[in-house]
């Protein structure tokens, strides 16, 4: 157990190095600096993928509207900071406070379902608000859309490239500490069995309540963070379909992973820029990649290799069968 | 009064639709347990194939028709056979994500392939008197061709052999296939009929407006609300809540707002899972 937990450790830190110098080689070319900017928006969906995470992989949970709650968060920071003219720096917790406070009165009537028709009910919450953001112009600003001016000292893209990347280490250690703590315990629990984690007084409800809010502060901050990078936000990022690349990201790098959700978005992000001239057809292979995965590897790349090296360590003594499944 | 009158008529005949779609919805869920999310986007195929056919080759409405029909049938049957089948006995949330794989890979291959709305002109074009009004010929199509779809499938279930088998496995699969009900044929089957219904809606519905790639999303979100809210697999409650919905549509763009006509049905979702969250005629919960 304590090698295993050593093994991962370096592979998060090598992985956090070359993160952190990577600029330092892509600053010199005009494409790696392109990059530079295609990686920034892919830490950014990484952080949106690990939230969605919190609720999909812990609780079994498919919320289908956190392209949404993204979008909550992109203009509530753009509007405070714009509109009301309050400082970046307060509207930026403001900001996600705000958007886990939506995401619990959502929650409230939705956890009265679940699995694909929880799935539906928060989908239909994505088409509203996309509706109405759509249509609402004064809100929204219309075809201009909403812009934002960010502090000076993220005007550089080598600043926002480590500003976000230094949110997605933070979000990751804040989601370590939940899943490894006693809540995080509750959660599984909930996952594998929900009648009996109820039976010695989990409350289900309760819980799957909270680790949505605190799922929507996450999604908040990557809204948070897209407009920042962005410098301005239009209503096409709280279209649904955000939510279903969210869904896949998480699917394909690895459900229930610290890991993969970052490796789903990083990597499927910076390839999809990488074959544009594709156009649509580009998402057509996402969709049967989706279908293939979810028949033949349900846990994703992540849960892929670790399931390898489990039945490894079987070869050596024959234990614990791998889990099959995605979500309860 | 005869604006109420008519806006009623336009809600029967978007009911019409919706009731069509949520049916074979309500079927697959019942008999087989899968939340089949990509059936709007059979519908959206289906209206591209009427256009192909009827435009683009020139063949006569009511022969695309069953040809549609056809088409979609096979489409289903494959897709039962290629996606939901090897995802048997995993929990439902998995076939519910292949599912929107299909989905994203119909819509994105359609929109590859012709990305502007297309029409197809209305096969009867004229318009006839119904209560002293005069509404589109089409309309009235929609509506009949809806209630005669449905007692054919009121007769096919409770009349057929196959149809009791139907019936048979939504109360008990395991009990239908001890006595000799093969489960593979009846998947397939439902998803033959599943299909081929929303081949007639996309049929019938088709040239009363444009047709494009994302047409099949909306409708599907709707389709699933209706199904929650009638009762999951409960055919009762799908009818009622098809022609319910469309009601609601037809009024709430005639007295509220028409720019948010689509947020009607999401809102009453919300208000239903608050109140009643098992549907109005079912017995299992969302």
């Amino acid at each position: 157990m304590k090698g295993k937990l050593n093994y991962n450790l370096v592979v998060a830190l090598v992985l956090l190095v070359v993160a952190a110098l990577l600029p330092l080689f892509l600053q010199r070319t005009s494409g790696g600096k392109y990059n530079m900017i295609v990686l920034t928006y892919a830490m950014i969906w990484a952080v949106a993928a690990s939230s969605l995470n919190l609720v999909l992989g812990y609780t079994g949970q498919a919320c289908l509207a956190h392209g949404a709650f993204v979008g909550i968060g992109a203009y509530s920071l753009a509007i405070m900071v714009d509109r009301v003219g309050i400082n970046y720096w307060l509207a930026l917790p403001l900001t996600c406070l705000l958007t886990a406070l939506i995401g619990c009165l959502i929650g409230l009537p939705s956890f009265r379902t679940r699995g694909p028709y929880f799935a539906i009910v928060t989908l239909c919450f994505n088409v509203i608000v996309y509706a109405i953001f759509e249509n609402w112009t004064w809100l929204s600003g219309g075809y201009a859309g909403q812009p934002l001016t960010v502090p000076a000292v993220l005007s550089g893209r080598l600043a926002r490239y480590y500003f976000v990347l230094a949110f997605l280490v933070l979000t990751l250690l804040v989601l370590r500490q939940i899943v490894k703590s006693i809540v995080g315990a509750s959660f599984l629990s909930i996952l594998s069995n929900e009648g009996l984690s109820e039976a010695v007084g989990i409350s289900a409800f309760r819980y799957k309540l909270l680790s949505f809010t605190v799922s929507c502060f996450l999604a908040g901050l990557a809204g948070a963070l897209f407009a920042t990078a962005s410098g301005r936000v239009d209503s096409s990022i709280t279209s649904y379909l955000h939510s279903f690349y969210l869904l896949i990201y998480v699917l394909i790098g690895g459900v229930a992973t610290l890991a993969g959700p970052v490796l789903g978005a990083v990597g499927l992000y910076f390839l999809l820029d990488r074959i544009k001239g594709l156009g649509e057809f580009r998402y057509v292979g996402f969709g049967i990649l989706l279908i293939l995965i979810i028949i033949y590897f349900p846990r994703g790349l992540v849960g892929g290799v670790n399931q390898l090296r489990e039945w490894m360590k079987e070869r050596r003594s024959t234990k614990t069968s791998p889990r099959e499944e995605v979500a309860g | 009064m005869s604006f109420f009158v008519n806006q009623v008529i336009i809600g029967i005949q978007l009911g019409s639709q919706y009731m069509m779609m949520a049916l074979g919805l309500t079927l697959i869920f019942g008999i087989l347990d899968i939340s089949h999310f990509a059936h709007g986007h059979i519908y959206m195929v289906g209206a591209y194939i009427l256009y192909t056919l009827s435009v683009l080759l020139g063949i006569n409405y009511w022969l695309a028709l069953p040809l549609c029909m056809a088409v979609l049938a096979v489409a289903g049957i494959l897709v039962e056979r290629l996606v939901y089948r090897p995802l048997r006995g995993t929990p439902a949330i998995n076939t519910f994500i292949a599912a929107i794989g299909l989905l994203l890979a119909i819509e994105t291959l359609v929109r590859g392939i012709k990305k502007d709305a297309v029409r197809v002109p209305v096969p009867v074009d004229r318009s006839v008197s119904v209560l002293g009004m005069s509404l589109e010929a089409q309309r009235v199509i929609v509506i009949v061709g809806a209630l005669l779809i449905l007692l054919f499938l009121q007769w096919f279930i409770k009349r057929t052999r196959l149809g009791i088998a139907i019936e048979a496995m939504a109360q008990d699969r395991e009990g239908a296939s001890l006595v000799g009900i093969n489960v593979n044929r009846i998947s397939a089957l439902t998803f033959a009929i599943a299909s081929a219904l929303a081949g007639v809606a996309a049929v019938l519905m088709a040239p009363l407006g444009s047709i494009t790639p994302e047409m099949g999303s909306l409708l599907i979100l709707k389709a699933f609300v209706i199904v929650v809210i009638g009762g999951l697999g409960s055919i009762k409650g799908a009818i009622a809540g098809g022609y319910l919905l469309g009601l609601i549509e037809a009024l709430g763009v005639a007295y509220i707002s028409s720019t948010y006509k689509d947020v009607f049905a999401f809102a009453l979702l919300i208000v239903i899972l608050a109140v009643r969250p098992t549907g109005l005629f079912g017995e299992r919960a969302a």
